[in-house]
């Protein structure tokens, strides 16, 4: 019993000073999620990506910049607008230290299109992957693809060796929760590999010795540690527990900045934070008057002039955010600073708007939000359910969890919404093709107009620039003018770490820890 | 007996509280999907068969997937309970020393100052929500004081199936806040039932006798009076374990501690069955446990049970 | 002095009770403190000039505005605003209304089902009573908060979202009271026993008074006072359960703010400075559970020695 105690003690101490040693560079990063699976093509979600990211690679990555350039493969071409070559490094290697080949590639893409994959839709266009020799691979499209290299970027390849070894050359399939080997181990060649992890606790990543590209970060190890109330993430924050925070809360930027030894970082985010509302239905599912006055512009118009947006800015995102008029952010194709001004706030007039569209005393309707999606998703509908009492139209809040409010917009349920839209893309093609177009997927205010959709055909086949921008312009234009939307605001994100920690901030929010340095 | 039916309670849990396989699959499943699945997890039996094969299942610690994390109950469990089993055992044992020691100091004072303050503090204490208190403690000891952590554990070390963090430092600075949090309330019970038993004990003619005798007073308190006040506490301190197990789920949710309190919380919010009947089944189990424990301690305790149950043996 | 000539506040004015009463500054201070904060709950209206859920009165810009006391404060807002504007002192009112309705609700809820079971069981003694007490028992065991979070999670199971805010208030009184229930049974049939073999009770028996009648009649009004013992500990815990509950997320949905749910929803503003919007809900909680519990331990001491 004694003897036993005795080695117990021992080995306690020996991982203290184990642990002790280690701790030099380490990051310990939190958020308020944590990665739902490490299969790397089981979840196509933030954090889950955020995390695999660290360890599995592409063929193509965005950098710091967020431009595209090469990772896996040094360089590609296209033969023919459906047919591509990639030409792959030969110097990579797993972190088992088995060498990376064509074949490991092309089960990779394989395997994310299995129906078990999340991205199986993300890459459809994909028609067939072939290793031509070790390090080239051909892969066909069944049609012009411009933004295949983006889709590509967040394909992660794993060794197809070891997928077989471990029974996982399916994806997991996540939906009938299934368990594979491959959602709670990860190996990759990417700069971290994974040494422990314990879901929605702790995740240690330790460095890659093995990784082929140059070292530029100086990080030992990395622990991420998911803490989903955001005041105890502060407080660990503030109290020294945790070094980064890539989604502080922004009512708490000035305190940690204003800490010492704390610092703030802040970077537009490429998202537009907007409202829907339903113009075909009939009649409002949750309305008084038995029609749909979001049928009339007036009406859109009306609810638009009455939210004050300065002071959402000012009180519900603590300045950081941008007011918007379009949907689409610096940056994108199309996008102009006379576009995303917004039509000012007016009461009176939108009150007068309200009375000339035959709704003098307003109606009732049912806003829906997420409450844990956008920065302060719920507190910013509360603020626009304030401000809509003010002309009279009597607005109900239902805020729900992100899964909920996306999976019943899916099914029509809503007359009147919150979404936010980013566009990996850059081009005004791909808010247009989810946003706008008759009968698109996201299009659940149901706005149709043939000429947007005749501009989105011309977006797609037209090779002139001149003539693709003229029709961009003019689809800006008539959803602007018929408030398809109410546009609210261009999100900004905030990270908040210690003063010695450098991870430089990224638009989409996903960290590189290959730049990160530990001073 | 009351495994069975708390066993019964989650089966139905399980089963009518909504159509398991909506929870399990999206939108896009089809019908045949639906059926085959249904068909595959055995829901297409009779009742009772369903039933025993659940008994079977969770006897062998088999509840299924949980929906919200997609892995299995018994592994998510399993994982969580050593968090949970060490906050509660420090509560307990921070509850019961500082309890009964303040809860004679009082007993003995009547009408000390000190006394006063304490009960004072002892009441203010059952009106404070712990989540108040943890609020505050994380305010002050972790963000203005800086000198212990706000959230988890710390460092774990893993001793085959069981995580603790006992061993090392961090580890044992994470668990000082949460338990004392989660002690208070149960302290100030205690301290005011052994302060009623001293003092009922202190009005008793086997004290006074002793008084007369000459024997010293402190020898009198703690020899004579305490160890007859202690059978009550025992009791009531077994049946709070429980009661730590169940407020472990608020301490655990201020304190972001991996424990299963913490889970089931999310649950509960996710309507996620499988977490909440396989959590309902183990705290049962602790509830019978401790019931058994505490009888046996009895026997330990006070002389008259152990001759009442030799003479019923012998 | 000729009995018939006493009024009813001269009876009290001559009780032993009264005279306890006035004699215990605790009790007297809590009572104030709760006649106050009863008044104000549910008299909210007169006392605020403001309805914090009335959408169209709040604006925006007046949010996170400091009590009035400090640099920033505005005299219009004494305990200053919270982050949509609303102020604080009339949503804590409204929230402390919530919070006493499902309190009240509760511990009466328990109080007729427990006194119920108690004094019938204790009356009718047998089968039934062994049967009762067993019950109380197996509840006494579960404790309460994860009893009221099973029946809050079964029922978010059987009743669908929409629903389930509409219903949360109904559910939540149910899940506290169900908790509490055992204690009035114990107490009342404790009592009921002592009661029963009085000579009054023989009589009334003999001279054919139904069971239920002599139950209610004689029976009841002399087991009432350890009953309002533990019904006030009771609110106190009741009120606590529901806070706690709010806390969680699990208890009344953000639109109706409780206690509690001021208290989750102002603690995202602990760090940022505005202490104000999570303090003073906490403060107004701890009062109104502390002065409830002072006045029970007053009314143990007084009412029922036996309890001591």
């Amino acid at each position: 019993m004694k003897f036993t105690n005795l080695i117990k003690f021992l080995l306690a101490t020996l991982i203290i000073f184990a642990s002790n040693n280690a701790i030099a560079k380490t990051i310990k990063w939190s958020m308020q999620g944590d990665s739902l699976t490490l299969d790397p093509h089981a979840q196509n979600e933030g954090p889950t990506t955020q995390v695999s990211r660290q360890i599995y690679e592409a063929l193509v990555t965005r950098g710091l910049d967020m431009s595209i350039g090469p990772q896996l493969a040094t360089k590609w071409k296209a033969v023919d607008p459906n047919t591509w070559y990639f030409y792959l490094r030969d110097d990579v290697k797993f972190s088992n230290g088995q060498k990376m080949t064509s074949e490991d590639v092309v089960f990779s893409i394989l395997r994310a299109k299995q129906p078990t994959s999340d991205f199986k839709e993300y890459i459809s266009t994909i028609s067939s992957v072939k290793a031509i020799d070790d390090y080239t691979v051909q892969i066909k499209t069944s049609k012009p693809n411009p933004i295949l290299l983006n889709q590509l970027s967040n394909i992660f390849v794993m060794s197809k060796q070891w997928a077989t070894d471990n029974f996982a050359i399916a994806p997991q399939n996540w939906d009938a929760g299934q368990e594979t080997f491959s959602a709670t181990n990860a190996m990759g060649t990417g700069p971290f590999k994974i040494t422990l992890r314990e879901p929605n606790t702790k995740t240690v990543f330790k460095k890659n010795g093995k990784w082929w590209g140059n070292v530029e970060h100086n990080i030992t190890e990395i622990q991420l540690l998911p803490i989903k109330n955001a005041a105890t993430r502060v407080a660990a924050l503030l109290s020294g527990e945790i070094d980064i925070v890539t989604d502080a809360p922004v009512q708490d930027l000035a305190r940690i900045s204003s800490s010492g030894g704390h610092k703030v970082e802040s970077t537009p985010q490429m998202r537009t934070i907007f409202l829907g509302m339903d113009q075909a239905a009939d009649k409002l599912r949750t309305g008084n008057t038995g029609d749909n006055p979001f049928k009339k512009k007036e009406v859109r118009q009306a609810l638009y002039q009455a939210i004050d947006i300065e002071a959402i800015k000012k009180k519900v995102m603590r300045g950081l955010s941008e007011p918007a008029g379009i949907i689409t952010f610096p940056g994108v194709t199309g996008y102009t600073k006379a576009l995303d001004k917004r039509l000012p706030y007016d009461v009176d007039a939108a009150k007068k708007l309200l009375a000339d569209a035959g709704y003098p005393d307003g109606f009732d309707v049912e806003l829906r939000c997420p409450n844990d999606r956008y920065v302060n998703d719920e507190a910013i509908c509360t603020a626009v359910v304030g401000m809509l009492g003010k002309i009279g139209v009597n607005v109900s809040l239902f805020a729900q969890t992100k899964s909920k409010h996306f999976k019943e917009l899916k099914d029509n349920q809503g007359d009147f919404y919150m979404l936010g839209w980013g566009v990996p893309t850059l081009d005004s093609h791909y808010v247009f093709h989810y946003l706008y177009e008759s009968g698109a997927s996201w299009n659940k205010v149901n706005f149709s107009d043939s000429d947007v959709d005749a501009a989105i055909r011309v977006m797609e086949g037209e090779v002139d620039l001149d003539k693709r921008n003229a029709a961009i312009a003019k689809a800006w234009k008539i959803v602007r003018d018929n408030i398809a939307y109410l546009p609210l605001h261009h999100q900004v994100i905030s990270w908040a770490s210690k003063s010695n920690v450098d991870v430089p901030i990224r638009p989409n929010n996903e960290p590189l820890f290959r730049f990160s340095r530990v001073n | 007996m009351v495994m069975l039916v708390v066993a019964f309670v989650s089966f139905s849990l399980f089963n009518f509280v909504g159509d398991p396989i909506n929870n399990m699959v999206g939108e896009e499943t089809s019908d045949e999907e639906r059926a085959e699945l249904r068909d595959t997890l055995g829901l297409t039996d009779p009742i009772h068969i369903q039933f025993s094969r659940f008994v079977v299942n969770a006897s062998k610690g088999n509840f299924g997937i949980s929906y919200q994390l997609k892995r299995p109950v018994s592994e998510l469990i399993s994982e969580r309970l050593p968090a949970t089993i060490e906050l509660v055992l420090i509560s307990a044992l921070i509850a019961l020393v500082s309890g009964t020691l303040l809860g004679v100091y009082t007993g003995i004072n009547r009408k000390g100052f000190l006394s006063d303050i304490i009960l004072a503090i002892s009441l203010l204490g059952v009106s404070l929500p712990t989540f108040v208190i943890g609020i505050l403690f994380i305010y002050l000891f972790a963000v203005i004081l800086g000198i212990l952590p706000s959230f988890g554990r710390g460092e774990v070390v893993s001793l085959g199936y069981w995580t603790t963090g006992f061993l090392t430092i961090s580890g044992l600075k994470a668990i000082i806040l949460p338990s004392v949090t989660l002690s208070l309330f149960q302290m100030t019970y205690i301290i005011r039932l052994v302060r009623a038993e001293m003092m009922e004990i202190l009005q008793t003619d086997y004290i006074k006798f002793a008084r007369a005798r000459g024997i010293k007073e402190k020898s009198i308190h703690y020899k004579h009076a305490l160890k007859n006040g202690l059978i009550p506490v025992i009791t009531i301190a077994g049946i709070n374990i429980g009661t730590l197990v169940a407020f472990s789920i608020i301490t655990e949710t201020v304190f972001q501690w991996p424990g299963m309190g913490f889970l089931f919380i999310q649950a509960v919010q996710f309507v996620d069955i499988p977490i909440m009947s396989a959590y309902l089944v183990f705290i049962a189990f602790v509830f019978v446990m401790i019931n058994f424990i505490v009888d046996i301690l009895y026997y330990f305790i006070d002389p008259r049970i152990r001759v009442k149950a030799e003479v019923v043996s012998g | 002095m000729d009995s018939k000539n006493l009024t009813l506040f001269n009876r009290i004015k001559d009780s032993d009770i009264y005279f306890s009463f006035i004699k215990s500054p605790t009790a007297v201070f809590s009572t104030i403190i709760l006649i106050i904060i009863f008044f104000c709950s549910f008299f909210v209206e007169l006392v605020t000039p403001y309805n914090p859920f009335d959408p169209s009165s709040l604006s925006l810009m007046d949010a996170f505005t400091p009590p009035s006391w400090t640099k920033d404060g505005l005299a219009k807002f004494i305990l200053g605003t919270d982050g949509q504007g609303r102020d604080m002192l009339s949503t804590i009112l409204y929230g402390s209304r919530i919070s006493l309705i499902v309190g009240f609700s509760a511990v009466i809820f328990a109080l007729i089902l427990g006194v119920g079971l108690g004094l019938s069981a204790g009356y009718f003694g047998g089968k039934y009573e062994m049967i009762v007490m067993r019950l109380t028992d197996v509840q006494l065991t579960v404790p309460s908060i994860l009893m009221a979070l099973l029946v809050d999670g079964i029922a978010r199971g059987i009743i669908s979202r929409e629903m389930h805010d509409e219903m949360a208030i109904y559910v939540l009184i149910f899940a506290i009271g169900i908790s509490e229930w055992p204690q009035f049974a114990r107490v009342s049939r404790a009592a009921t026993l002592v009661e029963k073999n009085k000579d009054y009770v023989s009589a009334s028996t003999i001279i054919g008074v139904s069971n239920i009648i002599i139950m209610i009649k004689h029976i009841l009004p002399n087991i009432m006072r350890p009953v309002l013992v533990i019904g006030t500990i009771g609110l106190a815990l009741a009120i606590i359960a529901e806070a706690t509950l709010s806390f969680l997320g699990v208890g009344v949905p953000p639109t109706t703010p409780s206690l509690g749910t001021l208290i989750r929803l102002g603690n995202d503003f602990l760090f940022s400075g505005e202490w104000w919007i999570t303090f003073f809900p906490a403060i107004f909680l701890v009062l109104l559970a502390f002065s409830i519990n002072l006045l029970g331990d007053w009314m143990r001491d007084t009412l029922n020695p036996k309890l001591n």
